[in-house]
């Protein structure tokens, strides 16, 4: 019998610790199916966040190198610029890349730097409890934004994939989604893309995907898919940002 | 023999790391050390196999040192006293990760923005680890141009050895004095030892992690536990100090770098003076090199520490002597840099205290002193 399904060589046997309805499992398996695909587990050095991805070391099947809290930029362009025929991906949450990393990703990305990033966006603070997040929505309920985010006393969502577009080094940077198989493809299409980027050397390459967080929203797992297609999208419209490959 | 050149500390600084193998720098300006990564950018320019980059930041830039020392590179950064408060968030990560890199403190005062005169400030938070964690990071303390040659290169192999950030602590002053100095010899990069952890991609091997995040309490417990059975190996085997005209000394001056050589000049116009003084100068600063200090606290009077700070080294020195002599204290912080002059009267009053004491007579120094002046 044909086999047509099994775990891609570049993840370990390890469980996911996720919560159920979390983004993260089926964003750890795309970006291991792609790298399984071009061929690339054995040159890779991955470097994930503070997060609840800390432990993607535990799933991914390749080096990997736990960068400090929105650090995760600055870490991979000093591994990229020592070893640059090497493929060097950061693994980052909305937290750690658009608020405490904010200068990091901003910089690395306007240097051009031959490194690929996968920004998962859930619009909250996950392993610290659902705090809010520089990506929550206007009028979204966090732990520390109790009567809903207010433009005026917590300030207005970032756009940061916006932001980097702008950045002359920044070569490909797509928003994506994981609600539904379409939009699953989609975003491995856009992996793909993005570490075909790094592979050619343009420059910086970008994959922002929402992701859905029910334990912090507080809702079902199919009502946070939702929350992600009729809310998030509002603010994140899935599109691609930039493209100059 | 080799050629001695004459040049300024923080060039013979930039020429021994790349002697040494340095092969990355990351930096971020900040007075009184930019003559540094200026002449690392010059240099690496011009070499295929080396990278310099000036960062966005303090924090960006040690973060790309993690970044490369995980790649397996021999890495510097280097930066003055405020830049390099910033860089102890990295500095704990690369001690947590077990990761060598060798970080430049070229001290100014404090604290804050304080000035860029060349001062002690950082003592503390050099050699009590800086960064958040329990940790200790090398600290060597050149004094001389020759020193800063030689004590880069140590510090490069230090850090490839035990694995661990290793910190070179000097000041404005050392940094732009020009001295002679016979550079080392250029280090052939495949004969240093293999690094068997470094992340390069997994071929032909299993994957590896690097982090210091260990949730389960009892296994991070190992972790310290591993880190202080290293950090006792090295506080046995690396502490070094210059003993400068001790045999015969009734009282001993306790400084390092720059100070240390202020006093030394304060020490030859008090021997001039006819007052049996030596200067005990720490080459490492973590390890502290306490023992030879303790043995010499049996025989002598006192130990004046002089720093150029409120008084930091003189806590070491304190712990190294247990009670066993007097312990004062003579500092000028802010970059004040006092002449050999002024400190040699601190050594003649101190010295004549202690005599005075010693023969049983009054201390006119002190308040009794000043009553006796009163009453003729």
């Amino acid at each position: 019998m044909k086999k047509v399904f099994s775990r891609p060589r570049s993840l370990k046997e390890t469980p996911f610790h996720y919560c159920p309805g979390c983004g993260h499992s089926v964003i750890h398996r795309l970006v291991a199916e792609v790298i399984d695909e071009l061929g690339l587990r054995e040159r890779t050095v991955g470097v994930p966040p503070a997060g609840c991805a800390v432990l993607a070391y535990n799933y991914f099947d390749v080096d990997m190198v736990e960068a400090p809290h929105g650090r995760a930029a600055a870490v991979a362009t000093g591994i990229k610029r020592i070893l640059p025929d090497r493929v060097v991906f950061t693994y980052q949450g909305d937290g750690d890349i658009a608020a405490i990393g904010t200068a990091e990703t901003i910089h690395a990305a306007n240097r051009g730097e031959r490194v690929t990033c996968i920004f998962v966006n859930n619009a909250v603070y996950g392993m610290t409890g659902g705090q809010m997040a520089p990506t929550t929505l206007l009028g979204q309920v966090t732990t520390t934004s109790p009567q809903g985010r207010l433009a005026r006393r917590e300030g207005n969502p970032l756009d940061l994939s916006q932001m980097l577009a702008v950045a002359a080094g920044s070569v490909y940077i797509e928003r994506t989604s994981v609600t539904s198989p379409k939009n699953i493809l989609k975003t491995r299409k856009a992996i793909k893309k993005a570490f075909l980027t790094q592979l050619e050397d343009k420059g910086f390459s970008l994959v922002e995907i929402l992701s859905p967080c029910p334990t912090n929203w507080k809702m079902t797992p199919s009502e946070a898919i939702r929350w992600v297609d009729e809310s998030m999208t509002k603010f994140f419209p899935l599109k691609v940002i930039k493209d100059a490959v | 023999m080799a050629k001695k050149v004459l040049m300024r500390g923080t060039h013979v600084l930039g020429e021994a790391a790349i002697r040494a193998g340095c092969r990355a720098y990351f930096g971020y300006p900040i007075t009184p050390q930019n003559e540094l990564p200026e002449y690392m950018a010059a240099a690496f320019v011009k070499m295929d196999d080396a990278v310099f980059l000036q960062a966005e930041s303090e924090l960006a830039s040690i973060n790309m040192v993690i970044g490369a020392s995980v790649a397996g590179a021999r890495v510097m950064t280097s930066s003055s006293s405020p830049g390099v408060s910033l860089k102890q968030e990295g500095i704990s990560y690369l001690a947590g990760m077990e990761l060598p890199a060798v970080v430049v403190n070229m001290m100014r005062g404090g604290p804050g923005l304080g000035n860029i005169a060349p001062s002690q400030s950082d003592y503390f938070q050099a050699t009590r680890g800086g960064g958040h964690g329990d940790y200790r990071t090398i600290v060597l303390a050149p004094a001389y141009g020759q020193e800063i040659a030689d004590m880069t290169v140590a510090a490069f192999d230090l850090a490839d050895h035990y694995r661990t950030p290793v910190m070179i602590l000097g000041d404005g002053m050392m940094g732009q004095m020009m001295e002679p100095v016979v550079l080392p010899e250029p280090v052939d990069l495949a004969s240093l030892p293999s690094k068997d952890w470094l992340l390069d991609g997994c071929a032909g091997r299993p994957s590896r992690i690097m982090r210091s995040l260990w949730l389960d309490p009892p296994l991070l417990e190992e972790l310290n536990w591993r880190l202080a059975r290293k950090y006792e190996a090295i506080t046995r085997e690396i502490p070094d100090q210059e003993m400068y005209l001790l045999d015969d000394a009734d009282l001993v001056v306790a400084a390092y770098g720059t100070a240390a050589r202020i006093a030394k000049g304060a020490v030859h116009r008090a021997r001039e003076m006819g007052i049996r003084v030596g200067l005990y100068r720490p080459k490492t600063l973590w390890p502290f090199p306490a023992e030879a200090l303790a043995q010499m606290s049996r025989s002598i009077g006192e130990i004046i520490v002089f720093e150029l700070n409120i008084g930091q080294m003189v806590e070491d020195v304190r712990l190294a002597v247990e009670g066993k002599c007097g312990v004062s204290f003579y500092g000028r912080p802010g970059g004040v840099v006092p002449t050999p002059e002024e400190l040699a009267r601190i050594i003649s009053s101190t010295y004549h205290k202690l005599e005075s004491r010693r023969h049983g007579g009054a201390d006119i120094s002190g308040e009794a002193g000043l009553r006796a002046v009163g009453s003729v």
